[in-house]
């Protein structure tokens, strides 16, 4: 079995790969995880979402509803080093503030890595 | 996630073994486990690491019953076996890597499975029944036959009806397919076996171009993954 170059299997780097990257470049980062979801949600448990410091992102936990939120809240998990577990649904005002307007509640588990 | 935890997984992706982190989302300790062992600041009891392997086993994440400890299941992407290296070939492999699957290429003609066609990918040159024999497709693995060969795609198919494969799926016309059915029938194949091949191949949206064709392969093989009943071979055939 012959095996190649990396080029091709960039696309399919998952994101482990890419956090080792980036640990590996000295770049502090944020692994956010769906741990429940009620109702319709865009993703699925165990869909996970990678952000360093920059806000750069790879992956995702909701359609992009709140990732901005998440992205938030990661780099204050980089900052305090201990994990959190987040919640947000669409019961409340606030649901158009953070916008899971699709319906659902999920939870997101945000842990910083290294 | 510690840095040393997050070594371990990583070395366990790499060594393609499935393996899970549980995480008490109250404290935020956490154990990897796999089937072997526990590591990490997380002590779970024995009813635990049974439920955290079965979960394992069905990849499938989630909450223990305590509500508060959380289990995220890596386990190996599906496999795509593409037998051919043709040009539908080409269009397909990044529509497959992209939705997640491991592609592996097998074709015995080494002009066609060349590393300037497929630059990166893992490409197989042996016989392509010997070639699925050693890969041992699983319940998570997609066979697609693509070289309209007989001499080629008839072995490839034998070897793939053999396994758990939950995809098999081989190009040609209606008419192509229609002499496949007789040849794997005069081999001896009952009509349940080779029902289980998806022929003509990919869903029917008049694809014409090889990146067309591609889309409905993956589309097809999309479609058994994710909703139509898995077809498995009967307990005799896979003995």
């Amino acid at each position: 079995m012959a095996r190649g170059g990396e080029s091709m299997t960039e696309p399919n780097e998952d994101i482990l790969s890419v956090a080792a990257r980036w640990l590996e470049e000295g770049r502090h980062c944020a692994l956010a995880t769906v741990v429940e979801t009620w109702g319709s949600s865009p993703r699925p448990i165990g869909s996970q979402l990678l952000v360093d410091e920059a806000s750069n992102m790879v992956g995702s936990v909701s359609g992009g509803c709140i990732e901005g939120a998440v992205v938030h809240e990661a780099k204050e998990a980089m900052i305090s080093g201990e994990g959190k577990l987040l919640e947000y649904g669409v019961t409340d005002e606030q649901a158009w503030e953070v916008g899971l307007a699709c319906g659902g509640k999920i939870q997101v588990y945000v842990e910083p890595i290294g | 996630m510690k840095r040393s935890l997050f070594v371990e997984l990583r070395a366990a992706r790499e060594r393609k073994r499935p393996i899970a982190m549980v995480t008490d989302l109250e404290s935020g300790a956490q154990a990897l486990v796999d089937d072997k062992e526990s590591l990490g600041d997380l002590t779970l009891d024995k009813l635990q690491l049974v439920t955290v392997r079965e979960a394992i086993g069905l990849d499938k994440s989630g909450k223990l019953a305590d509500g508060k400890t959380f289990v995220q299941v890596y386990a190996q992407p599906p496999r795509m076996i593409v037998v051919g290296a043709v040009h539908v070939t080409q269009a397909l492999l990044p529509m497959a890597q992209t939705a997640g699957y491991d592609v592996i290429v097998v074709d015995p003609r080494r002009a066609w499975a060349s590393e300037d066609r497929f630059p990166g990918v893992t490409l197989m040159t042996d016989w392509p029944d010997e070639a699925i024999k050693m890969l041992k497709p699983d319940q998570r693995s997609a066979i697609v036959v693509l070289t309209h060969d007989p001499k080629l795609d008839d072995p490839a198919l034998l070897a793939a009806l053999d396994s758990r494969a939950f995809y098999i799926g081989a190009l040609g016309s209606k008419r192509t397919h229609a002499k496949r059915v007789e040849r794997l029938a005069e081999l001896g194949l009952n009509e349940r076996a080779i029902g289980r091949i998806h022929a003509p191949i990919g869903l029917p949206i008049n694809a014409k171009s090889p990146a067309e064709i591609a889309i409905s392969i993956m589309a097809q093989v999309t479609q058994v993954r994710r909703g139509a009943p898995r077809r498995v071979p009967d307990a005799e055939a896979a003995a």
